[in-house]
Order: structure tokens, then C-alpha cells, then sequence
């Protein structure tokens, strides 16, 4: 690399498609993204906008029919989503983490923790019985798990579900990966047990310098964690940038309408901003800019040309608004929806 | 004059227990969760009373009990002066019913798939009577789906070609369709994403200004919460530890559960403003700890604490249950959520 900070991931031109019987649905379109090493890249989006699929189609694990039609994946500059399967489940685990929405269905219920982690640990590590045994107690105690000594023998329903997430996210960090793919970690817990977990996962990757890609649709865990954020809107992303530029100086006007529909606690207005309609479906993506039957700045050339990512203040936006041709005459509402 | 819901020391026990035989062969006992455990509110006409907390709380069980889908255990819940435990004749019940009406969170769920919607939203008009006859019907219809920004056409369509948004739609339709005074909304949003979050909340409220509804609204988001409400009330293992109007509780909240729940709503604006998160989890309600039942996560808990439980006492147009606020050991704290420049 010719960089004095080569990025840790990087995901260029990505296209994830589903082949059904009613034709190609195309989930992830274009996409492209690094993440620097130590960084921690949010990706936020509404439910079908992609962001669970493009995590994982980097750790390899996209569900037949789904797979990568264009596009490609590097980590520390080596290719990784062309390799053969065992190659890959080399990787994973050692090299990037991974972390779920549900800790009862990423453990196996009928091992001890304490076994999956000397299992996952003895995979990717070079160490004793005992000497694995002893890492997976450090790992327990770090993740905050109480008496770990006592509960390593414990099985997954013993626990409850954010001592589960924590031991999940042991699992994770067994063989010190680079980075770690996390798909809506907090979603599934309370909110007092969700500031926990998060708290200790920004923790946890700053002592051990590991990047996370935390994909996830809750915009205020994304302020709380993330250093910068793209914003996903029907398989594109539509906005990525520092963190705080893109919540408090959004550039998309998708970008716009997410944080004001959003209720504040700063300000307790009688309505929250709306955006009219919903996400398309894949299989009725419009023309152009996706976003534009929902708009309200809409001009003629979002109706027919696809914007990619553009310089928009501190952030990359793609929006016809930062182009400096315009959005072009705009477009009557009724024309629209016509 | 009688509040027009007026909750008093509502119980609710479930009775978990393994099944009798095992019980016998294994020597174990009876197990029951006190799901509601003493819960006295009282809602006025046109506001929007919410109940927060986490789940297993309870607040879920509250509202299934407020429109009679399980029988309290105990305590008494009254509407507009009638009780509602008392046994009346057919009509006078069905007349009450009418009155009160329920959304479910899951859209998905709540709402028949082998029915059109159409046919969905007439049942209750149908059900109490409330057409004259059938251009009547369909007229009410059309106007109900309107009224939820829906279109008439979509009268003859199935629940599963709507989204999530436009089924909860469906639900508020239905719900409203017996035109009802009360309507108890459990996690009406909490399946749905944000910007469609936005469009429920909005069509919410102004439902509410139209129609002059009275809401009972139950959520764990407090950002919603705070949006959405005239008063809250906080729960905490089947207990209300806290109620009071939605801006005393939020910028002078009382009781340290209260105050560490507001403490995990994210900080979208970056103010930086300082968050504690709080140890521990919620205990099982088949076993609540003893005297208060938030001692153990408590920063201020004392002896008193672990042994008695706390009695509610009126502060500041609401009531909190705390020992650490009635001794005056607990520092009063003022909190701004003002804009960062």
C-alpha cells in the first residue's frame, strides 16, 4: 500500500444479489466503505436497507441464494470474499469477530461456555488445555461476567440475556481478531443492560485496538460508539461521514428526515418530522435516485440519474444537491407519484 | 367526581408452577410471579398516561388487565365510575366494551391474514351494532381507513400486502372503528423502524386532538415517552415506583431507578452530557428481593431499605416509593437537555 495508514477493510463496488424465481433482487448495490484499524464504523439504515447483508458478506456468511455478484473485499489488503469456505472459516474468528443480534442462538446450548470458548480459543491459538482454560477465564472476567470462575461452567441458559451478549462477546475477542462485525449487538436487551454492553464493547476495542463495523438501525447507540457512520437507504449507502457531521449536519435529505423523525428529549415539538411513504421494495427500486419518490427536494435529473457519492461538507453524500449542476427543475409532487 | 380510570391496588399473580405430580415426586413448592404487585393509577379524560420500565416489569400485564384480557387477582379498576370486575348483563358490558379499545404491538400478528381488510376493520362496527345498514358500513369504513391516511381501495386488500407502518394503520383503524374513548396502546412503535415510528406518533396525536381520546400508552422507549405523554408512571417489578407529569419527571426525577433510566437514553446531540450506566439486571419477579425491590442496584440503598418497602407518597403533582426521598437522604437533582450550540 502506498498509504502511510492502509485501511484494515476495505469493500469496494460491493453488489450482493438474490436470485429468486421472480427475477434478481439486487440487496446491496455499489457499495463501497473502508475502515481504518481502531476505527469504529457505524452503519445505520431501515429495516431491508441492506446492512446486515453487507456484514455478512464480510464474514462469509450471506445465506444461499444471496451471494456477492460484483465487487470485492479486502482485509489488511489480502482478497477475502473469493476464498474457498475452509479458507475462510480461518479468518473468521481469527482474523475478524463476529457478534449477533440474539446471544441465545450464537451459543450452543448444550456446551458449557466455558467449553466454546476453550474450543474457539484451541481453534486459532496454539495453547494447552489448561493454558486455554485459564485465557477463556481472563476473557469471562474482562467482559465483566461476576464469580467468573464459578459461572465458566455454566451453560447459555443459565445466564441472563446481557451476561449472554458479554459471553458472546468473549467469543468474539478469543483470538484477538482486527476487527469485529457486530449486527445490532444491543438490540434484543433492555435499554439499562444496552448502555452496559456498550460501554464495555467501546472498552473492549479500545484496549485491544480492534475495528468494529457496528451495523445497527438505532441512531442514538451509533452516536454513543461510533467514530464515523454511513447511512444506508434501499441496498445504497446515501451518506457516510464523522459521526458527528452526519447527526448534527446531515447532507442527504434521507439523512434529514431519519434524525427529525426521531423524538429529542432537547426539543419536545407537537409533531416529528416525517418522511411520507416507505423504504421501496427491492423489486420496485425506482429510477435515478432511490430516495426521490420520497423527497421533498427532488429535481428532474434525480428522476433519471443515479448520484453516487459526492463531497458534501465533511461528509460524502449521494445527493444531486452537492453536484454542481444541481438537482436540476423541480419536479411537481403529483408528477411523481403519478 | 370519580377520575375517569381510577386503578386501585391492581394485582395480577401467574401461577408458574411445575406440574402437580412433579411437584410431589421432586418436593418442590408452588412458584408464582407477581406480574402486577400493587399498581394504583389514576388517568384523566384526554391525556396520554405512560407506563415505562423494562421488560418483565409489568407493564404489559397492566394494560392486558385495564380492557379485561386477564382478571385481576386483586384491586379494582374503574372506568368512568363502572367497575369493571362487576358482573352486569350482556348489554350493559358490551356498552362499556365499546368504550375501550386496545393496539398490540405486532401488526404482524394482530390482524387476521385470511381477512380483507375491510371486513378486519367493519367487525367491531358489526360486532356493537354501529351501522344502520350496509352503505352505512361501508361509508364508516372509508371514512376510518381516510382517517388513518389510508385509501377506500384498500378495503379489499389482505394484511400481507402492507407494511408494517401501514398495518399498525390497520390496527388504529380497527381500534377506532367501535369509536371508542380509550384506547390502551401497548408498544404501538416498537416494531417498526424510526421514520415510520415518526408517522404512528404523528397520526397518534392528532387522533387524540380530534377525537378528544384518552390514552394508556406503554413503552420502554422514554425518548417516545416523553414525546408522546401528559404523565408517566415508572415500573419496576410489578410496582409503579414513580408518577408524575412528563416534564417534573424528566427534569426533576425522584426515585434512582427513574434517574438511571433516563441516564441510558442514548445522547443523540452530542451534548457530552455525563451518563452513569447503572450495575446489575432486573432480579426475577418469582423471587423479588426484599424491603425495596431496586435495593440491590441501588446507590443509595441503606437497612431501612433492604427490610421495608417503600410506601408511595405524594411529591410535586405525582407520588414516588423511595425511603432515600421521604428521609431526604437522596440529593435532589435538576437535569437540562438544553440544545449544545
Amino acid at each position: 500500500m502506498a498509504t502511510n495508514n492502509p485501511p484494515l477493510l476495505e469493500v469496494k463496488n460491493l453488489r450482493v444479489e438474490f436470485p429468486t424465481r421472480r427475477g434478481t433482487l439486487l440487496a446491496v448495490d455499489n457499495v463501497s466503505f473502508e475502515i481504518s484499524p481502531g476505527e469504529v464504523l457505524g452503519v445505520v439504515g431501515e429495516s431491508g436497507a441492506g446492512k446486515s447483508l453487507t456484514g455478512n458478506a464480510i464474514i462469509g456468511l450471506l445465506e444461499p441464494p444471496g451471494r456477492i455478484a460484483a465487487g470485492e473485499i479486502r482485509l489488511e489488503g489480502r482478497r477475502i470474499d473469493n476464498l474457498p469456505y475452509e479458507e475462510m472459516r480461518k479468518v473468521r474468528g481469527a482474523r475478524i469477530g463476529a457478534i449477533f443480534q440474539d446471544p441465545l442462538t450464537s451459543l450452543n446450548p448444550l456446551y458449557s461456555v466455558g467449553r466454546q470458548l476453550v474450543e474457539t480459543i484451541q481453534t486459532h491459538k496454539q495453547l494447552s488445555a489448561t493454558a486455554a482454560r485459564a485465557r477463556a477465564l481472563e476473557l469471562l472476567k474482562e467482559v465483566g461476567i461476576p464469580a467468573a470462575e464459578h459461572r465458566i461452567d455454566h451453560y447459555p441458559h443459565q445466564f441472563s440475556g446481557g451476561m449472554r451478549q458479554r459471553v458472546v462477546i468473549a467469543l468474539a475477542l478469543c483470538a484477538d481478531p482486527r476487527l469485529i462485525v457486530a449486527d445490532e449487538p444491543t438490540t434484543a436487551l433492555d435499554v439499562s443492560i444496552q448502555a452496559q454492553i456498550i460501554a464495555l464493547l467501546k472498552r473492549l476495542c479500545r484496549e485491544h485496538k480492534t475495528a468494529v463495523m457496528l451495523v445497527t438501525h438505532d441512531m442514538g447507540v451509533i452516536a454513543e460508539t461510533a467514530d464515523r457512520v454511513a447511512v444506508m437507504y434501499a441496498g445504497r449507502i446515501a451518506e457516510i461521514g464523522p459521526v458527528r457531521d452526519v447527526i448534527k449536519n446531515a447532507q442527504h435529505p434521507y439523512t434529514r428526515g431519519l434524525m427529525g423523525s426521531i423524538p429529542h428529549l432537547e426539543e419536545r415539538g407537537e409533531r416529528l418530522t416525517q418522511i411520507d411513504g416507505s423504504m421501496p421494495r427491492l423489486t420496485e427500486i425506482p429510477r435515478g435516485c432511490a430516495f426521490n419518490p420520497r423527497c421533498t427536494l427532488r429535481g428532474e435529473r434525480c428522476m433519471v440519474d443515479r448520484p453516487e457519492l459526492m463531497a458534501a461538507g465533511a461528509s460524502r453524500a449521494a445527493c444531486w444537491l452537492h453536484d454542481e449542476r444541481g438537482v436540476g427543475p423541480s419536479v411537481a409532487t403529483e408528477l411523481a407519484n403519478a | 367526581m370519580p377520575e375517569f380510570v381510577q386503578i386501585d391496588g391492581l394485582k395480577r399473580y401467574f401461577d408458574v408452577s411445575a406440574p402437580w405430580l412433579v411437584r410431589k415426586i421432586e418436593n418442590r413448592p408452588r412458584q408464582i410471579v407477581q406480574a402486577v404487585d400493587g399498581v394504583d393509577i389514576t388517568i384523566a379524560k384526554g391525556e396520554t398516561f405512560s407506563l415505562v420500565g423494562e421488560s418483565g416489569c409489568g407493564k404489559s400485564t397492566v394494560a392486558r388487565l385495564v380492557v379485561g384480557l386477564y382478571p385481576p387477582t386483586a384491586g379494582t379498576i374503574e372506568f368512568d365510575g363502572h367497575d369493571m370486575a362487576q358482573r352486569r348483563g350482556g348489554a350493559e358490558t358490551s356498552a362499556l366494551r365499546r368504550r375501550l379499545q386496545m393496539i398490540f404491538q405486532d401488526p404482524y400478528a394482530s390482524l387476521n391474514p385470511r381477512w380483507r381488510v375491510f371486513d378486519i376493520i367493519a367487525e367491531p362496527i358489526r360486532a356493537f351494532g354501529l351501522a344502520k345498514d350496509k352503505a352505512d358500513l361501508r361509508q364508516q369504513v372509508e371514512d376510518l381507513l381516510r382517517q388513518v391516511r389510508l385509501t377506500p381501495a384498500d378495503g379489499a386488500k389482505f394484511p400481507h400486502e402492507f407494511s408494517g407502518g401501514q398495518r399498525q394503520r390497520i390496527s388504529i383503524a380497527r381500534a377506532l372503528a367501535s369509536r371508542p374513548e380509550f384506547l390502551v396502546c401497548d408498544e404501538p412503535t416498537s416494531a417498526l423502524d424510526v421514520s415510520v415510528q415518526a408517522q404512528i406518533l404523528n397520526l397518534m396525536m392528532d387522533l387524540q386532538r380530534r377525537l378528544q381520546l384518552t390514552y394508556l400508552f406503554i413503552s420502554h422507549n422514554l425518548a417516545v415517552v416523553y414525546h408522546i405523554s401528559t404523565r408517566v408512571g415508572v415500573m419496576y417489578l410489578g410496582r409503579v415506583v414513580e408518577q408524575a407529569p412528563t416534564e417534573t419527571l424528566f427534569r426533576r426525577p425522584k426515585h434512582p431507578y427513574t434517574r438511571m433510566l433516563l441516564d441510558t437514553i442514548p445522547d443523540l446531540e452530542m451534548t457530552g452530557r455525563q451518563r452513569t450506566p447503572v450495575g446489575g439486571e432486573v432480579p426475577s419477579p418469582i423471587n423479588p428481593p426484599s424491603g425495596c425491590t431496586f435495593h440491590p442496584r441501588c446507590p443509595f440503598a441503606n437497612e431501612r431499605c433492604k427490610v421495608e418497602p417503600p410506601k408511595s407518597l405524594p411529591v410535586e403533582g405525582g407520588s414516588v416509593a423511595c425511603h432515600g426521598i421521604e428521609e431526604g437522604r437522596i440529593p435532589v437533582e435538576e437535569r437540562s437537555y438544553e440544545k449544545a450550540s
